[in-house]
C-alpha cells in the first residue's frame, strides 16, 4: 500500500501532522491514519478557545469501525476548527493533508516543535506498522 | 434464508374479515366527550389480515432468526456458548417463576441466592458477592464505585485507572462514568501488559488500580499476572478483573489467586443463560474481605434464625439495582452449576481452550495471526495480506452467505482488520471442522473470485448494507 507523506510538514508518533507557520500549528492525521481507520463518519473537535496540553485528548474522529483520538502534537490554545468537518466528515479521508484539516493551534512552548519528528522518521515508523 | 420481506401492513387484504369483538352490552359513549381532542385519531392502522396469514408471516419471520440453537455462533468476547434446556426448565418452576421479592415467604429464592454467592466465591476464590448488577458493563461500575468509595473512606485522594489497550472497550467507559481518568498502555509485542511501563504509571501516585481482562481480548493469558498484580498492589492500588473472559479459566485458575481484588462474572457467558438481543444479563461483583462492606445493600447473612437480608453499616455503595437483580437469569446459571458439578465446569474451561485452538491451527495456513501462540479460549485473525485486498467486512458478510453467524470484527483495534473466533466448549469436532471448511472456502474465493466477496452478502433477504451511509447521514425517522 502506498501513502502521501508530504516532505514539508511535521508529524507525531500518534499519526497527526504538523504544518508550522510563525506561531500558528495547522493539525490534522495523516493519509496512513485516515487508512486505517476507514470511511470516517463523525470528527469530533474542541471548542475554540481552549488550552490543552501536548499529547492531552483534542478531539474524536470515528469511523465504521474504530473510534480513535486526535491528540495535541504541540501544547497551545485551539484558536480556530474546520467547521466543514462536521457536515463532511469525508474530507479527512479524500484530502486529509488539506481540506480535511482539523485545529489550528497558538502554540505556547516552541522547545517542543524539536520533539516533532520528520518525515523520513514517521515513513519508517508506518513502515514497521505495516 | 432468502425470502422477501413483505410488511404484515402490506398484507391486508378487502373482504371483511369476521368480526371477533363480541357485541357492546353497555351504554356507548360518544369518544368526543370522554377523550381529549387531541388524543383523537380517525384511523387505526390495524392490519386486515386473517388470523392463519398473520401466523405465518410471523413463523416465517422467526425463521430468519439465527441463534446458538441453529448453529455456530463464533463471536469472540461473547462466549455464545449453548444454554442447556435444563436450566430454562428449572426456572421455568413456578416456584421461581411466580415468585414477588415482597411476598411474605421467599427463603427458598433467598436461600438460592445465598448458595450461588457462595459457588462464586468458591470459583473465583473472593469472599463476599453481590448479585445485584444487571450486566457485565453494569458490574464494572459497582466495582469501581467499590474502589472510589474505599480510597475516599481511607481519606487517600486517587484519581486515575491504569488500562490496557487489549481491554474490553467497556472498562475505560466503566472507569469514566465512575469519575477516574484513564490511563491507557499499550500491549508490548507478546500482546502482554509491560511491566515497566506499568511501574512507571502507578508511580503516578493517584492511580486507584488496574482493571485487566485476563485472558485478554487477543486470547493470551497474561504470564506475568502475578507481577502485575504486585506492582500494583506494592503501589497502594486495586487490581480489578473483567471476568468476561473466565470461561477457559473454569476450574484451572482463580482470580483471586492471580492477585485481583475486585471480580465481576458475567453469568450470561461463563454460566451459559440465554443472551444476545439486548438481555437480560447478570453481572455479579465478588471482592477480597476488605471491601466487603462496601458491596451493595442489602446482602443475606446465615444467621441461627436462617438467612436473614441485612442493610450494611453505612459504607456501602448502596443499592445499585431493584431488589435482587435478574433473579431468572441467576436461577438458570445456579442450575448450570449444579448439573455441571466442579469436574463439569473444569471439563469446561478445558474443551474451551481446547476448540479454540484446534480452530487456531487450523485456521492459520492460510489466515494471518498476529499473535500466535497457544491462545486460551479465544484468538484473532488479521485482514492483512489477504489476496485481492479482501478486508475483514468482505470476509464476515461472505461466511454469512454460508449460514454461518460471522465473528466480531474490527475488534480488538490494536490488530489490523480483526477477526475474533471464539468457538466455545459446546462446539463438536464436526461443527468446527465445517467453520473451517467454510474459511477455507472463503480464502479460495478471495484469491480466484474476488468479486464474489466484495458483493456479499448475496443469499440474504438484504444485499450489503450501505454502513458509511448510514452513519454519516441516518434516518431517523419517516
Amino acid at each position: 500500500m502506498s501513502y502521501e507523506f508530504p516532505s514539508d510538514l511535521k508529524y507525531t508518533t500518534s499519526h497527526e501532522w504538523v504544518n508550522l507557520n510563525d506561531s500558528i500549528a495547522t493539525v490534522g492525521i495523516t493519509d496512513y491514519a485516515q487508512h486505517q481507520l476507514g470511511d470516517i463518519v463523525f470528527v469530533e473537535l474542541p471548542a475554540i478557545g481552549m488550552v490543552l496540553e501536548k499529547e492531552s485528548n483534542a478531539g474524536e474522529i470515528e469511523s465504521v469501525k474504530a473510534v480513535g483520538d486526535l491528540l495535541m502534537p504541540l501544547s497551545g490554545e485551539i484558536v480556530e476548527i474546520n467547521e466543514q468537518l462536521a457536515e463532511s466528515p469525508e474530507l479527512v479521508n479524500s484530502s486529509p493533508f488539506r481540506e480535511g484539516w482539523m485545529i489550528k493551534i497558538k502554540i505556547f512552548n516552541t522547545i517542543e516543535i524539536d520533539e516533532l519528528i520528520s518525515v523520513e522518521r514517521y515513513k519508517e515508523l508506518v513502515k514497521s506498522e505495516e | 434464508m432468502k425470502s422477501n420481506i413483505t410488511l404484515i401492513f402490506e398484507k391486508g387484504i378487502d373482504e371483511e374479515l369476521q368480526n371477533y369483538i363480541p357485541e357492546m352490552d353497555i351504554e356507548v359513549a360518544d369518544l368526543k366527550e370522554i377523550i381529549p381532542q387531541i388524543l383523537l385519531r380517525n384511523d387505526i392502522p390495524i392490519p386486515n389480515v386473517p388470523e392463519i396469514e398473520i401466523v405465518r408471516h410471523f413463523v416465517k419471520l422467526s425463521h430468519k432468526n439465527y441463534g446458538v440453537d441453529t448453529g455456530i455462533y463464533p463471536l469472540g468476547s461473547c462466549t455464545m456458548k449453548y444454554n442447556p434446556k435444563i436450566c430454562e426448565s428449572i426456572e421455568r418452576l413456578p416456584g421461581f417463576s411466580q415468585v414477588h421479592p415482597l411476598q411474605e415467604e421467599n427463603q427458598g429464592s433467598i436461600e438460592l441466592l445465598y448458595n450461588i454467592s457462595k459457588f462464586l466465591g468458591e470459583i473465583t476464590g473472593m469472599d463476599g458477592f453481590t448479585l445485584q448488577p444487571a450486566a457485565g458493563a453494569h458490574g464494572e461500575l459497582a466495582g469501581l464505585l467499590i474502589m472510589k468509595k474505599y480510597f475516599e473512606h481511607k481519606g487517600i485522594k486517587k484519581e486515575k485507572i491504569v488500562v490496557p489497550d487489549s481491554a474490553h472497550g467497556t472498562n475505560p467507559a466503566s472507569a469514566k462514568m465512575a469519575g477516574f481518568s484513564i490511563i491507557e498502555l499499550k500491549s508490548n509485542e507478546q500482546g502482554e501488559v509491560p511491566l515497566d511501563h506499568l511501574e512507571y504509571a502507578m508511580q503516578g501516585g493517584d492511580v486507584a488500580g488496574i482493571m485487566l481482562t485476563n485472558p485478554n481480548t487477543l486470547g493470551i493469558f497474561d504470564r506475568h499476572i502475578k507481577e502485575i498484580t504486585q506492582i500494583v498492589h506494592n503501589n497502594g492500588g486495586l487490581c480489578y478483573y473483567d471476568g468476561a473472559n473466565l470461561n477457559p479459566m473454569l476450574g484451572i485458575c482463580r482470580p483471586r489467586d492471580m492477585g485481583f481484588d475486585i471480580v465481576h462474572l458475567n453469568l450470561h457467558k461463563t454460566f451459559a443463560t440465554p443472551h444476545g438481543g439486548g438481555g437480560p444479563g447478570s453481572g455479579p461483583i465478588g471482592v477480597i474481605n476488605d471491601l466487603s462492606p462496601f458491596l451493595p445493600e442489602p446482602c443475606i447473612i446465615s444467621t441461627e434464625n436462617g438467612l436473614v437480608c441485612k442493610e450494611s453499616a453505612g459504607k456501602s455503595i448502596g443499592r445499585i439495582k431493584s431488589f435482587w437483580g435478574n433473579f431468572g437469569v441467576i436461577v438458570r446459571a445456579y442450575a448450570y452449576i449444579l448439573a455441571l458439578g466442579a469436574e463439569g465446569l473444569l471439563r469446561v474451561g478445558k474443551i474451551a481452550v481446547l476448540n479454540a485452538n484446534y480452530l487456531r491451527i487450523l485456521l492459520q495456513q492460510k489466515y494471518k495471526l498476529p499473535y500466535n501462540r497457544i491462545c486460551q479460549h479465544e484468538f484473532v485473525i488479521s485482514d492483512k495480506n489477504m489476496p485481492n485486498n479482501i478486508t475483514t467486512e468482505d470476509i464476515a458478510k461472505r461466511i454469512l452467505d454460508y449460514g454461518i453467524y460471522a465473528p466480531t470484527i474490527y475488534f480488538p483495534l490494536i490488530i489490523q482488520g480483526a477477526l475474533m473466533i471464539e468457538p466455545t466448549e459446546t462446539e463438536s469436532k464436526e461443527s468446527l471442522d465445517y467453520f473451517v471448511e467454510i474459511m477455507n472456502k472463503i480464502y479460495e474465493e478471495a484469491k480466484e473470485n474476488p468479486e464474489i466477496l466484495k458483493s456479499a452478502p448475496h443469499n440474504l433477504p438484504v444485499k450489503r448494507l450501505d454502513a458509511v451511509l448510514a452513519a454519516r447521514k441516518p434516518v431517523l425517522h419517516d
